[in-house]
């Protein structure tokens, strides 16, 4: 069937109205061509005639009786090997690409092939006359640090199919046939490395989906042990501006225990993107001992580029995510912001003259941010490998208020919340976690009574603060102000961290146990104090040594000279027993 | 040839409406009616039904008046002539001087491709120690001035205007009074300035579409003239007035508004303006630098808030002073380390300080006890007022650091400063027992 043909009708922003001739779908995408330009759009809503386009461009030029073409497509991104370091917008444009061939602007209307041109040192896995279903793997290639499985197309579920023929091992390249393949029907298809699948549809071959279980190390302390990120889960972290929440995203991007790290830089700052873009390739993972580049994907829809691709930007990542995934690797989504792409739902929704729900965000804001955040999980896949995806996503709040529609529905559907407040921030105190508000449901590194037992102590630490700001030291017990002084030791040696800091910057999972110990030993001690100027002076003792610990290199002759220091420093203050 | 049409179908605010076709998307058309010509532009397109915003307001147009388009959308002449001229909203000559329409570019053009963004590396010295020396401003920086009105932001960018070393100033007005925009072109005058100067000024009594052109306008000759390798500040006052005259636009055009009546793209529509500041690779660059009033000094508004995730940082202009609480610029670490060897210290050691003084006066207030350390402070707070804060002060960074040495060693010994002792051996300005 020739695909539908349409001329415009109507222009208002960037949605554009279309009557169409023969039949179109929902999610179909769209050409507009404009005076030598094609106008790339999705199809949103469709009425009678006339469908409703929302243009992934400026609109401007664009006239009544300008023809449209319709693709047949749904919108989507092409998956196979190349995708890793690769800078794209939202819609799956490389950007270094364009900019080679554009300049310094990003011209409208030029759309590249997302995956390069090049070969690739294919070994198959299959042989003539294998059974293969969609999602099955055919061959391999290697990509930097990865085996990259090429598989069957997903959207290939009306099979079996047949092996008639798959090229031998050697260099090939992406595009070019390597296998062919039969339905039982006599239908044949021929398989390159490349395929495509349409963003806004989870991708969903897999045997089973797993509870999230284990521990995502993000080498962050107040995380990993008080509010962890579990592999497959999900977690959020709204904050007012300049509470940090982009700097804390880099440093997850940078530290986090996973394979591949997409980062969807949706909506914000242009400058922020740039320093990861000149960064990456520099920075060194420890894990792998190659540039951190090479376990990265970067899609980049900042504030000042087209709206509508901004809304598709975050569904093109979690795409890439999830096709990575069926090659049973770890990988973690950042998107930043997800107001940002809540608001870009709110223009299109305007646009299109719905009834507008709480300020003005469509009645389906939630069910799409759940939809969205639902695209994560653990699975375990038809060959037996376990895969997941996790996304974090920050929140923008209007007025670095949480009680608005974005952070309310994301926090319905998330797994961890880690809220950044102003005050923190204000003072200094990063990451600006607020360590009173924030909660998670995964598990930690740490065995999770302890972490309840000093939990419990910030929290009382904290309402004696409050009480003491009525009452004043004075009024203050002896055994208050010592629980205040130990929450503030907490907070300044553990839940704060100095990200500027060579060793304070990521700390494994090992010393965050090791120093752990000792501080869960030091609050656990019964003290004697004469005056409430004692407790205080020895508390800044202790906690001097405690930061200056943080400085030092794991178990070498400083940490633990500062260790013993420590002991010492406890035991002349510490209670005797009978 | 180009069509006239008679025949307005509707006038609501200051859009009107005539069926024609052909049109397209952000084409210009001509009104003309009793009050004269105005140029409108097509902000939608419903069949042959043709919606346009007339720049000059709708007012006195009647259903009879004719619309000529032109076939092309707004756009601004650019050229080396422009230096020193004056210009309104929509760049008709404000100063008698010649009508300028050669060289026309296009107004509010694409993003920069953010593959090709550079990571900011050039201080921009405006002569003022509460910026140079403590939140230094960066070359393709976009910086907010959060104030509330009665504040002189207007004179403080004047001054910047005068002292910023830069190659071109733009000074975009937004509803400016009439009084604040003869206030800027006398100053810039008597000090010379003028002739780097561009100016598109909208002043309160024009018309509100002309005030949503002004950032446009004033952006793409900014971008123009740093792709030809000029270093360009661009000044916008006042932004607040920018985001209104868009909530009056929105309503007009029956738009769902989203926040306290403003339209839910409102941070887009800043963001697409404020992401316009670049530093191009090879060529100049664009810095923003724009004042938001604060309505009722309240931050979470929806101005200041939207701006504030936009921008790299805030100046807070309150009490006539920069305040060093709460202003920050985001890039600075991007310069300060390569300025002098005591830039960050001494930046980071006397606002230290000057946190203290202003504990030590809140125990004052409170009636307590004055000890000698209290003071110092005090005493250190009012110079560092007097010297570093006064909107009035003129002096490199060099001077500003200098000085800075000068205060701390009239009011403290070196050890109290909690500074660095290398440093205080090499910059102590008295001599150390």
């Amino acid at each position: 069937m020739a695909n539908s043909m349409g001329r415009v009708t109507g222009v208002n922003g960037n949605m554009v109205t279309v009557e169409f001739d023969s039949a179109i779908a929902k999610n179909e995408v769209g050409y507009i061509h404009v005076a030598g330009e094609r106008l790339k759009g999705e199809v949103i809503r469709i009425k009678g005639k006339e469908a409703a386009l929302q243009v992934f461009e400026m609109t401007g030029g664009v006239a009544v009786g300008d023809r449209v073409e319709f693709t047949g497509e749904m919108l989507s991104v092409e998956l196979g090997p190349g995708l890793l370091e690769q800078i794209y917008d939202g819609l799956q444009n490389p950007l270094p690409e364009l900019a080679q061939q554009c300049g310094f602007f990003l011209q409208r209307g030029v759309y590249l092939k997302p995956i390069p041109d090049r070969s690739w040192a294919f070994t198959p896995t299959a042989k003539k006359g294998d059974v293969l279903a969609a999602g099955d793997t055919f061959g391999t290639v290697i990509e930097g640090l990865f085996t990259h499985q090429i598989m069957v197309p997903f959207d290939m579920v009306d099979g079996p199919w047949t092996v008639i023929s798959i090229k031998k091992a050697g260099t090939y390249q992406v595009r070019e046939t390597i296998c062919t393949v039969t339905a039982s029907d006599g239908r044949t298809k021929d398989l390159s490395m490349v395929f495509t699948w349409p963003v806004k549809q989870a991708i969903k071959l897999y045997e089973e989906r797993l509870r999230p279980t284990e521990t995502l190390v993000t080498k962050i302390r107040t995380i990993d042990t008080f509010l962890p990120v579990a592999k497959g889960g999900t977690y959020c972290t709204p904050g007012p501006f300049g509470a940090g929440k982009t700097v804390l995203q880099h440093l997850t991007s940078r530290n986090a225990d996973v394979d591949i790290v997409i980062i969807a830089a949706c909506g914000e700052r242009a400058g922020e993107v740039v320093e990861v873009l000149k960064e990456f390739p520099e920075l060194i993972d420890p894990r792998t001992g190659r540039s951190l580049m090479e376990r990265t994907i970067i899609i980049c829809n900042t504030s000042s580029m087209p709206v509508a691709s901004r809304e598709a930007s975050v569904y093109t990542a979690v795409t890439i995510a999830e096709y990575y995934r069926q090659m049973g690797l770890d990988i973690l989504l950042l998107a930043d912001s997800t107001s940002r792409w809540a608001q870009a739902m709110r223009e299109m929704s305007g646009r299109l003259e719905e009834i507008p729900g709480e300020e003005a965000f469509p009645a389906y804001l939630e069910s799409r941010i759940a939809e969205f955040y639902e695209r994560a999980g653990k699975v375990r896949l038809k060959d037996g490998k376990i895969g997941s995806v996790t996304i974090g996503g920050t929140v923008s709040p209007a007025g670095g208020n949480f009680e608005e529609p974005v952070t309310q529905a994301t926090l319905k559907v998330v797994g961890a919340f880690h809220g950044l407040s102003r005050e923190r921030s204000d003072a200094r105190k990063y990451p600006a976690i607020d360590p009173l508000t924030s909660w998670s449901k995964y598990g930690g590194v740490i065995d999770a009574k302890r972490v309840e037992e000093v939990r419990a102590i910030v929290f009382a630490s904290n309402e004696i603060n409050q009480m003491m700001k009525v009452v004043g030291e004075e009024g203050t017990s002896i055994e208050d102000y010592i629980t205040y002084q130990k929450g503030e030791l907490i907070d300044a040696f553990y839940l704060q961290q100095n990200s500027f800091d060579p060793v304070d910057a990521s700390v494994p999972v090992e010393r965050q146990r090791y120093i752990f110990d000792q501080l869960y030993a030091m609050l656990g001690t019964q003290y004697s104090f004469e005056e409430k100027s004692d407790v205080r002076s020895f508390f800044y003792q202790v906690r001097q040594h405690f930061l200056d610990w943080n400085n030092t290199a794991f178990l070498d002759d400083e940490f633990k000279a500062i260790e013993a220091k420590i002991k010492d420093l406890i035991a002349t203050k510490e209670r005797r027993v009978g | 040839m180009q069509k006239i049409y008679s025949k307005i179908e509707s006038i609501v605010g200051n859009v009107i409406t005539v069926r024609a076709n052909g049109i397209k998307n952000g084409e210009l058309g001509l009104v003309s009616y009793r009050g004269g010509q105005s140029l409108a532009n097509v902000i939608k397109l419903d069949g042959d039904v043709v919606s346009l915003q007339v720049f000059s307001g709708a007012q006195g147009i009647s259903t009879g008046d004719q619309v000529r388009f032109l076939g092309v959308p707004m756009r601004v002449s650019y050229s080396p002539n422009l230096m020193g001229r004056v210009f309104d909203g929509t760049g008709r000559a404000r100063d008698n001087g010649p009508v300028m329409d050669e060289n026309l570019i296009e107004i509010g053009g694409p993003a920069v491709n953010p593959a090709k963004r550079i990571i900011p590396r050039n201080m921009i010295r405006t002569g003022l120690p509460m910026i140079d020396l403590f939140n230094t401003l960066v070359e393709s920086q976009k910086l907010p001035i959060f104030s509330v009105s009665g504040e002189p932001y207007n004179e403080l960018l004047a001054r910047i205007a005068i002292q910023a070393e830069v190659d071109l100033i733009i000074l975009g007005g937004m509803g400016l009074k009439y009084d604040d925009y003869l206030y800027f072109r006398d100053t810039l005058e008597e000090s010379g300035a003028m002739s780097r100067t561009i100016m598109f000024i909208h002043t309160a009594s024009d018309p509100t579409v002309e005030c949503m052109l002004v950032p446009d306008m004033s952006l793409a000759v900014a971008e123009r003239f740093a792709l030809d390798g000029k270093k360009v500040l661009v000044l916008l006052t006042d932004m607040t007035n920018f985001a209104d005259a868009m909530k009056e636009m929105a309503i007009t055009m029956d738009q769902v508004p989203s926040n306290r009546g403003y339209p839910g793209d409102l941070y887009s529509s800043l963001a697409a303006r404020y992401e316009k500041a670049v530093d191009f690779e090879g060529a100049g660059s664009v810095t923003i630098l724009g004042v938001t009033t604060m309505p009722g000094d309240d931050v979470t508004h929806p101005v200041p808030d939207n701006t504030g995730y936009i921008t790299e940082g805030q100046y807070y202009l309150k009490g006539g002073r920069i305040e060093p609480f709460g202003s920050l610029s985001r890039l600075k670490q991007q310069v300060n380390a390569h300025t002098r060897d005591d830039h960050r210290a001494l930046m980071d050691g006397m606002i230290k300080l000057y946190a203290s003084y202003k504990e030590s006066l809140e125990k004052r207030s409170m009636g307590f006890m004055m000890t000698e350390w209290d003071e110092k402070l005090l005493k250190y707070g009012s110079l560092f007022e007097r010297k570093m804060m006064d909107l009035s002060v003129n002096i490199p960074l060099e001077g500003a650091l200098d000085l800075g040495w000068e205060i701390l060693a009239d009011c403290f010994e070196p050890a109290e400063t909690g500074l660095r002792t290398d440093l205080i051996r090499s910059r102590w300005p008295k001599a150390i027992d």
